[in-house]
Order: structure tokens, then sequence, then C-alpha cells
């Protein structure tokens, strides 16, 4: 199947909900295109081939690797170490990698208390011996391993150096497309860029014009609990959009269906740490002046981490709450 | 003197470790801070000295420069506050950009704050490599200058604001003096002597308010408010609001014929001036020296304006001078000045919010200034002091400190009320010989010539009786205090309740802001004290300037202050208007916010945050605009904008960072 004269491109996976796989189906009528241009090596969640396959590949042999998810486990460092070997571009494909993601909000905890939670405290699981998993078990003779299950979960770029970002939870085929023409032609940014506009969502927000000059919140709603007026500005509802410090690139697809922004194509390139952010900007249009009406403004706000963090806990300066039970490994 | 040579063959950096005599040197080691500051990558040259503020320690850094070829110099000694100026001076005089600069202060920072020896190095150390590390991402930035318009507004004509556009008239620049009181003149206007001297307050006031009117390079607005302030030091642009009198200030000549002209025979309205201890006509003039000699007509109780049926006897007693003029309305002036005078003055505290001390109860109750009125030889009793029966009172109390130095109403010392309280009990007395009892908790006289004054009153026989007031009532328990006011106090110098019956008694109260400080503040763009009085922009080093370039602060509306305190702070804030202008040109810090216009998204976060109006949002491109000669620098939008787009010069965030981690540089080697 491997044609000589076509680039080769990988995908895969790693902590990820499998919507950035579907971001590549959803390409409809265009995947064909891809299909003709590359040559895809790799893709476990359409195609039949193993990971022996891809390390049977000499070096640099293929042209481009898109790994989405974050890094958990021990086998989502090897994946990612092989290719980054194999590849000559590896790219960050969607939230997980690029900053962590969901599956980053896991750093709220450490490893043990995900551990019990998942297998032993949940109200659906039966488990009155509290086994956990095991990175190896002998029985009837045969060992089965697992893999390990790390303290914390990190961005792609915090175990391999990464060449580009393709932001968004899931990235828009837009710019999958974008992402693949540009390094097909050789018309690439410098490396390291996320392959996005390096502004702020309210720039293509069509309800922009509607902002008031001055917010002044006294409480934040959340979706369900208002009717939302579809022509203005979200934030001067009251509803927590993060447009204003969230990456462009989704063309405002949220707001255009009465949703905020949740910020999944992460912060620009100025910008450290986005919970930092979010939080002196959004504090800057409280309707508050005591102390006390400063609390009730907050109280409205009921998961201020998984609001201004949601997909980037890994890659901020907080990273993660360090545990008195893990010390040593959080800090890897 | 330690040597080494740049390593990194990146900027080369010089050090300098002051020892700020035994300050700094007393507790860190400065020789062991030189010699580890001598080992940081791009340290070029690290020396100490004794005192590197003085002449021969800045020429050591300019000489540096040339000969070790350095371009980025740090100085660790004092706080920037003290002497980043020196320091950026001898920066540039070495032939460097001044903002190749940068302070450490390990005096402040390290040594008056520590105890061990050990520690306070290591700390000294920490700081150092921090501002090592900062220094090397400096970039050069250029001070510009702004040209300043040479004309003033002072705001309120009380006896500061008078002293303050006397002055800067004199020195030949255009005044525009705004009062929003028919007259000018203040308080002082009100009072019949001043302590300590017991000058006559008219006979030096009066004069003054002459030469304002008279003076060429004074326009004096009455009546009039500022509305709208607009622009930076050196160019404001202000709207001044114009209240309508009634009358053609061109026309009136000040006869006053039409006041007795009135329709109404008998004055019956309360007069503001005297406080309603007198009353005025519709047609009035606050009081006969008042400037301008203009009359006012009050629309509230002026009959032509209630019915339009007036016979307008006023209008006829003017006659061919036609001044009078029922159409006038609100007229808006627009001026442009360089500098700006505050001198909005004070308001006396209300002491009918003491209840027990029954202000608006007992008629006999009186405010203090009340009484300035009924000493006062032009007062609503030609100097008499008189109870509201028309009886002299034979014993009176005066109660100091009512307001003042209490958890209650405000905390702070008035500073003037046991001065005037003083000079109050000898006019009385001096007026009616009755017995006068001065109530106080401390007398306070800490000024010229004050506790001479004290002591002359006390020898007078005036009664002084060391202990905070618990009540005034008329409720006698003996029959001496029938049909009296009984003063309970618990004399402490005695050491037992005392009850005083008298006939008058005289509140002191303290000095409060004026109860549109904020909004003023507001429109100024300046800072309150948390008493609500205008804040100096340094209580020592810079008491008549304020946050804002180019306004100033002159007597009480800055806090408590008598008169000679308020005309000397008027001559001092002049004297700042006049340096202002007579540079021609203000330099502004080039450490302002600026925005990447690419890169603003137009989200509007930034718009109302900025203290100094500086930001605005333009509407044609949909993104903010940053007007960098407003900006101060202080950083708020910067953090606040979400997408990073907007940012200051000499805190950006390689430079941050890299003295982030120069500081914890230290820990992390430790541990
Ligand atoms: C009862 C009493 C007795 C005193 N006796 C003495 C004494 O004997 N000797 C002594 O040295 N000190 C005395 N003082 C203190 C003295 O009154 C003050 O030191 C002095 O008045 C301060 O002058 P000023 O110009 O700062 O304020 P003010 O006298 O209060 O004048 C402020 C002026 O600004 C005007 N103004 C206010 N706001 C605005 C505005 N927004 N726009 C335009 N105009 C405005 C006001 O109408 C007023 O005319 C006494 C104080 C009191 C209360
Ligand atoms: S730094 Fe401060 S003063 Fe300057 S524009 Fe921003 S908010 Fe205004
Ligand atoms: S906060 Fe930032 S992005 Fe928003 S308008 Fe201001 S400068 Fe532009």
């Amino acid at each position: 199947m491997s044609n000589p004269t076509k680039p080769q491109v990988a995908f895969y996976w790693c902590a990820s909900c499998g919507g950035c796989e579907e971001a590549v189906v959803d390409l409809a009528d265009g995947v064909l295109a891809v299909v003709d241009a590359v040559d895809i090596v790799f893709w476990p969640v359409a195609l039949d081939f193993k990971r022996s396959d891809v390390e049977a590949r000499p070096d640099g042999s293929i042209a481009v690797a898109f790994v989405n998810g974050a890094i958990r486990t021990s086998e989502q460092e090897e994946m990612a170490h092989m290719l980054r070997r194999k590849a000559q571009f590896l790219i960050a494909f969607g939230a997980c990698s690029h900053l962590g993601g969901i599956p980053g909000l896991a750093n709220l905890w450490d490893r043990e208390s995900v551990l019990r939670g998942s297998y032993s405290e949940a109200p659906s699981v039966v488990n009155p011996e509290g086994t956990l998993p095991q990175e190896s078990w002998q029985e009837d003779g045969r060992r089965v391993t697992l893999p390990a299950f790390r303290d914390t979960v990190r961005t792609l770029d915090q175990v391999v150096e990464v060449d580009y970002y393709i932001p968004g939870c899931p990235p828009t085929p837009k710019l999958l497309m974008d992402a693949v023409q540009a390094i097909l032609s050789g018309a690439l940014p410098p490396r390291g860029s996320v392959l996005a506009p390096d502004i702020a969502l309210c720039d293509q927000c069509h309800l922009k014009a509607t902002k008031p000059d001055r917010l002044l919140l006294a409480s934040f709603k959340r979706p369900h609990q208002v009717l939302i007026d579809p022509e203005t500005c979200l934030l001067s509802q009251g509803l927590l959009c993060l447009g204003p410090a969230t990456r462009a690139g989704c063309e405002a697809l949220c707001p255009h269906g009465n949703m905020p922004c949740t910020g999944c194509f992460g912060p620009t390139s100025r910008v450290h740490d986005v919970g930092a952010k979010l939080v002196s900007a959004v504090g800057s249009a409280f309707d508050a002046s005591s102390p006390d009406a400063i609390e009730a403004v907050l109280s409205t706000i009921p998961d201020p981490v998984g609001t201004f963090y949601r997909y980037s806990l890994p890659a901020s300066r907080l990273r993660r709450k360090v545990s008195q039970a893990a010390p040593a490994e959080a800090a890897q | 003197m330690r040597e080494a040579l740049s390593k990194n063959g990146g900027p080369r950096v010089g050090v300098y470790i002051c020892h700020c005599g035994k300050n700094i040197a007393g507790l860190v080691d400065v020789q062991r801070l030189t010699e580890y500051a001598a080992t940081l990558p791009g340290v070029a040259v690290a020396r100490d000295y004794k005192y590197m503020c003085s002449d021969p320690g800045q020429v050591l850094i300019q000489k540096d420069i040339a000969e070790h070829k350095l371009d980025r110099i740090v100085v660790a000694a004092c706080s920037p506050l003290l002497h980043e100026r020196t320091f950026r001076s001898a920066t540039e005089a070495g032939g460097l950009n001044p903002f190749y600069f940068q302070m450490v202060s390990i005096r402040e920072h390290a040594s008056w704050v520590h105890t061990d020896k050990e520690e306070a190095t290591r700390k000294a150390q920490d700081l150092v490599r921090a501002a090592v590390q900062r220094v090397i991402y400096h970039e050069s930035l250029e001070r510009r200058r702004v040209p300043i318009n040479p004309a003033v507004l002072v705001v309120g004509g009380g006896i500061a604001g008078i002293h303050a556009a006397l002055t800067i008239a004199n020195g030949g620049k255009h005044v525009y003096l705004v009062e929003r009181e028919p007259t000018i003149g203040g308080h002082m206007a009100k009072f019949d002597k001043t302590f300590p001297t017991l000058d006559c307050a008219a006979c030096i006031l009066t004069p003054k308010m002459t030469a304002v009117r008279a003076h060429p390079n004074i326009t004096l607005w009455t009546y009039s408010e500022v509305s709208q302030v607009e622009g930076y030091v050196g160019n404001y642009k202000v709207k001044v609001k114009r209240r309508p009198r009634y009358i053609n200030e061109e026309l009136c000549l000040g006869c006053l014929e039409c006041i007795p002209a009135c329709i109404y025979k008998e004055a019956k309205h309360p007069d503001e001036f005297n406080l309603g201890l007198s009353k005025r006509r519709p047609i009035y003039i606050p009081f006969p020296q008042a400037v301008p000699q203009v009359v006012v007509i009050d629309p509230e109780t002026c009959i032509e304006f209630k019915s339009g049926k007036c016979k307008k006897t006023c209008v006829e007693a003017c006659g061919e001078r036609n001044a009078i003029d029922f159409r006038q309305t609100e007229r808006t002036e627009e001026i442009e000045v360089g500098a700006i005078v505050l001198a909005t003055g004070f308001k006396t505290f209300d002491a009918g919010r003491v209840p027990y001390y029954g202000y608006g109860v007992y008629p006999n109750v009186y405010s203090a200034l009340e009484i300035e009125r009924l000493v006062n030889a032009s007062g609503p009793t030609g100097g008499e002091v008189v109870l509201r029966d028309g009886r002299k009172p034979e014993r009176v109390g005066i109660i100091h400190c009512v307001g003042s130095r209490d958890e209650n109403y405000n905390v702070y010392c008035s500073r003037v009320c046991c001065m005037y309280s003083i000079k109050l009990a000898h006019l009385i007395k001096e007026r009616t010989e009755a017995e006068v009892y001065n109530f106080y908790i401390d007398i306070r006289t800490p000024g010229k010539g004050f506790e001479e004054f004290y002591t002359k009153t006390l020898a007078e026989g005036v009664h002084f009786v060391r202990g905070k007031v618990g009540q005034v009532s008329d409720w006698a328990t003996a029959p001496e205090e029938q049909g009296k006011l009984v003063i309970q106090v618990e004399d402490t110098l005695a050491g037992m309740i005392r009850r005083i019956p008298v006939d008058m008694v005289v509140l002191s109260p303290g000095l409060d802001p004026q109860p549109d400080a904020q909004e003023v503040r507001r429109l100024f763009n300046i800072s309150c004290s948390n008493e609500g009085w205008f804040l100096e922009r340094h209580p020592k080093l810079a008491p008549v300037n304020t946050f804002t370039d180019g306004i100033f602060l002159a007597g009480a509306c800055q806090g408590p202050k008598d008169i000679p305190d308020s005309v000397a702070q008027a001559g001092a804030a002049a004297a700042e208007s006049l340096a202002l202008i007579d540079a021609g040109y203000f330099e502004l810090e080039p450490t302002t916010a600026y925005l990447l216009a690419e890169e603003c998204s137009g989200c509007k976060t930034c718009i109302p945050l900025c203290p100094y109006n500086a930001i605005a949002f333009d509407a044609e491109i949909a993104k903010a605009a940053i007007n960098e000669a407003l900006c101060k620098g202080c950083g708020v939008c910067v953090a606040a904008c979400p997408s990073g787009s907007i940012q200051q010069h000499l805190f950006d965030d390689r430079q941050i960072y890299a003295e982030i981690l120069g500081v914890l540089a230290g820990a992390t080697a430790a541990s």
C-alpha cells in the first residue's frame, strides 16, 4: 500500500476522547483529497497497522505525524518518542496534546486518588477488595502487563519536541486542511507556532459590535439558566464567554450556536497562563466593590479551575495541584 | 574590585554595590556580594563603594562605561524612589541610554529588614542576580516631551485659591479662577478675627479679594463649576459651567440699589452666608465686601420666577444700568490650561450628627461657624454675642473636638479647632464678660505663637476643663440649673463628674472633606485618602503635587490646616505651576503601556480600567487605542488584556520572567 512517491503521514492518539479522530473523518470529501495527496502509514483508529510496522520504518521517513491526546501513560510516552524519531514534522493535534485538554484536569488529583476513584469508589463499581490496576500480574503461569499510569498528565511538548500545534477540541476541518496544505507546500510559519490566527476570538465573533464599553456583571449564568439573546454579546448577558482570552480560528462556532466560548483553542502566543489572565480580565468586570459583593459574584462561578483552565491546566504555570502524597513524581 | 570578561558575548553589565555608609555594609557583606556579582554571566565589572550616589560614585559608573565598554548598569543601593533618577542620569552621562539601568534595593529589602548577616547577604545576592538577568533584556527608550500651555486654572476661591491665583498672575501667567459660590473668600470671609494674632480677617482678606478682581491676568468666574476635564499635563481642556445669576456682570456696578427696592419690604429668606442667623431678599449680595460686587437673584425665592407677575421694582431701581436679566441661562466656557491648582477647601463637620450635644434641638447650642458670624462686626448682630432671644449670655461653654478624634466620627485631629475655640473664648469674653468654659481632650497648640495665645487666654480668666463632654441637656437637677443648658463632663484633672450650667453652648466641629470630594477627584483624575482628603504625591517630598502631573493642591482640600499653612501651600502650588510652565515642556516617562494594534481583538476589557482615562475604543477599526501621553504606566491594562495585546516598556514578559527566575535561582540551587 505504501507509495514511495507520496509523503507518508501517521495519526496517533494518546489520552483523548476520540473527537480528534472524528475531526479527520469530518474532512468529508476533503479526506479523499488528503488520501490522494499522501500515503497514510499509521492510523490505529481506522487502519490496521501495528506499532511494529512503524518501528520498522527508517528514522525520519514519515513526513508528518499528527498526535492527539495528552500524555498520561508510559506507553504514550514511548509512542511519542518513537513518532518523534520517525517523523520530520511532529504535530500536536487538538487541545489535549497542545495544552493537556480535559484529561489534564485530572492534575487536580494524584495518581492514587484517580485510580481509587475510578476502580473502587465510583458508585457504579463493585470492588469490595479494592483491587487497583497493576502494572504486571501473574496468573496461571502467564504474565500480563499494563503501561505505567503516571501521576501527572502532560502535554505532548512536555515529553518530546513538537514542531507545530493545531488547536481545538477538536480542531476544525478547515484548520486541518490548511495545515496539511501548508506542510505539503512548505509555506510554514516559524517552528513552534500554533497554526491558527494569533488574535483573540472576539475579532471573529459576529456579536462583537454589541459588546458594551464597560461590563458590570453582578453574577454569572450558565447557559441553561438563561434565555440567551442570540444577537447580543454573550459576556454582556452574564455568560462566561472566554472569547476575549481565546485564540481565534474557529470562526466563533460556539457563539454562533448560542454557546459561550470555553477556550479550547488556548491562549494567544503572548499569554503564558490563560487562567491567570482570565481571572484578572473577568475580575475587572465585576459589579462589586465590597468584599461581600465580590464573594457573591464569585459564588456564581462554581468551578473556577474547570472554567478558566478547562483545556490548559497541564500547560499552565500551575500545571497541577501538588499533593502531599506524591511529591516526587509531581515534579517530573 | 573584581573584573571578569562578559562570558557570553551578550551585553556587558557593570554592577555597583553601595555601602550606604553602615546602612547596608553594616549587615550585608558587601565584599562577598561584589565577588559574587562578578561571577554572574554577563557581568564585566563589579565594584563596591561607600556612597554610590555621591559624585565620585557616579563618576565611577561613567568611567567604567567607557573603559570597560559596559552596556548595562546595575546599582544595588537604596530604593528606586530615592535614587533611580540619580543613577539613570549617571548612566546617561556615561553615554548609555538611561534605561539600560536597573536598581536593586538592598537597603530597604535586605539590610534594614533583617538581623542575620548571612541571610541578608544571601538575599542581596538573589536580588542582584535577578537584576543582572533582567537588565540584559532592557531596551533603549526615549523620553517624550510635551509642550505646556502657559495658562493655569485655579478651582476654589478661598484664601488658598486666592493666594495661588495672585501669585501665578503676578508671575505673568494667565489664571482662570473658578468659584462656585457667588463670591470668593471661602471660610475666612466669615471670620472677624484670626488666631493667633487676632488680625482682623476682613482687613487682610478683602485687599486680596479686590486684587483678584482687578488683576489683568485673572479671569474670575464665580457661581461656576468645572464640568469636564480632558487632556494631560500641559494640555488640559476644561469646560466650566457658569450658573445664571440673572445679572449681567458687565453692566452691574455694585451700587446695590436694587436690594432695598425689592418688592419684599422685609427680608424673609434665610441668609446662607450668615448660616441662617439673618434674612436676605431674593436679590442679594452675600456680604458687603463680596467680590465680585455683583448681586445675585435666587430664582427659588424671587416672585418673578415663581409667578412671572412681579412688579420688578428691582429693575426699576437698576434703571438705565439695565443689569438685571431674567432670561439669563447657564453657559459653558471652554478653556485650555497647562496646569491646575485645586483649592476647594473643606466643610465643617455636621454637629447635628452627635445627638448627645443637642445641636438643632436646643436653640442656644451653636456651631463655631455661627459664633464666627455673631462675633463679626459686619455679621447679623453687628458683633454682639447674644442668644436667640436677644439676651446676653452670662455663662458660655465651648466644646472642642466635635466629630474629631472620635472613633464614631473622624479619628483624625482637625488641627484648627483648639485654636479657633480659644480665639472664640477670648472674643466672647471680650464682648460679653461672660464666664467661658472650654472643654477639651488635649490642647494642641503646635504653631508659631499658638501656645502664647493659649496662655494669654488662660490669664484672661477663661476656664479650661479637661474631659470629653458626655452630654448637653436642659434637664435641671438643682435650682442653679433651672432654665440653663447643663454640660455634663468627666473632669479628668479633678477626677470627678461635673455638671456645669451655661446659657450658651458652642460646638467646635472638626473639618470634613467637601461632600463632593469624590466627584471632584474623579473629574480631575486624582486620588483621595481614606478620609476623603485629596491625596498628595508624597507627604514629605511632594506635598502639593498629585499623582496626576500638572495638577496641584492648595489649602484645606488636602487636609485640615489653618490660614498660614493654606497660604504657604498655595504659594508652593503656584511655584510648582510656574516652574512647570517656565520649563516650556514636560518630559514623559517612557515606561508606558502600548498596544499591539494588529493583535488587539477589540474585546474592550481594557477600556474602562485605566485610572487615567488613557484608553479609548476606536470604533472605526474596532480596536483599543492608548494615549501614551496620559498613560502613567500603572500596568492595569497590561495585566488585564486577556490576549496579551498590551505590553509595557521596561515591564515586558521576558524582563519580568528573567527577574523572577533570577530571584528563584538561589532557592533551587540551595535545595
Ligand atoms: C470655625 C472656624 C474658625 C477658624 N478660624 C481660623 C483662624 O482664626 N485662623 C486660621 O488660621 N484658621 C482658621 N480656621 C481655618 C480656616 O478656615 C482654613 O484654614 C481656611 O479657610 C482654608 O482655606 P481654603 O481656601 O483651603 O478653604 P476654604 O476656605 O474652605 O475655601 C474653599 C473655597 O472653594 C470653593 N469650592 C469648593 N468646592 C468647589 C468646587 N467644586 N468648584 C468651585 N469652587 C469650590 C468654596 O466655595 C470656597 O470658597 C478656622 C476654621 C473654622 C471652621
Ligand atoms: S498602564 Fe495604566 S495608565 Fe497606562 S494605559 Fe494601561 S491602565 Fe492606563
Ligand atoms: S483588552 Fe486587549 S484585546 Fe481587548 S480591547 Fe483591550 S487591548 Fe484589545
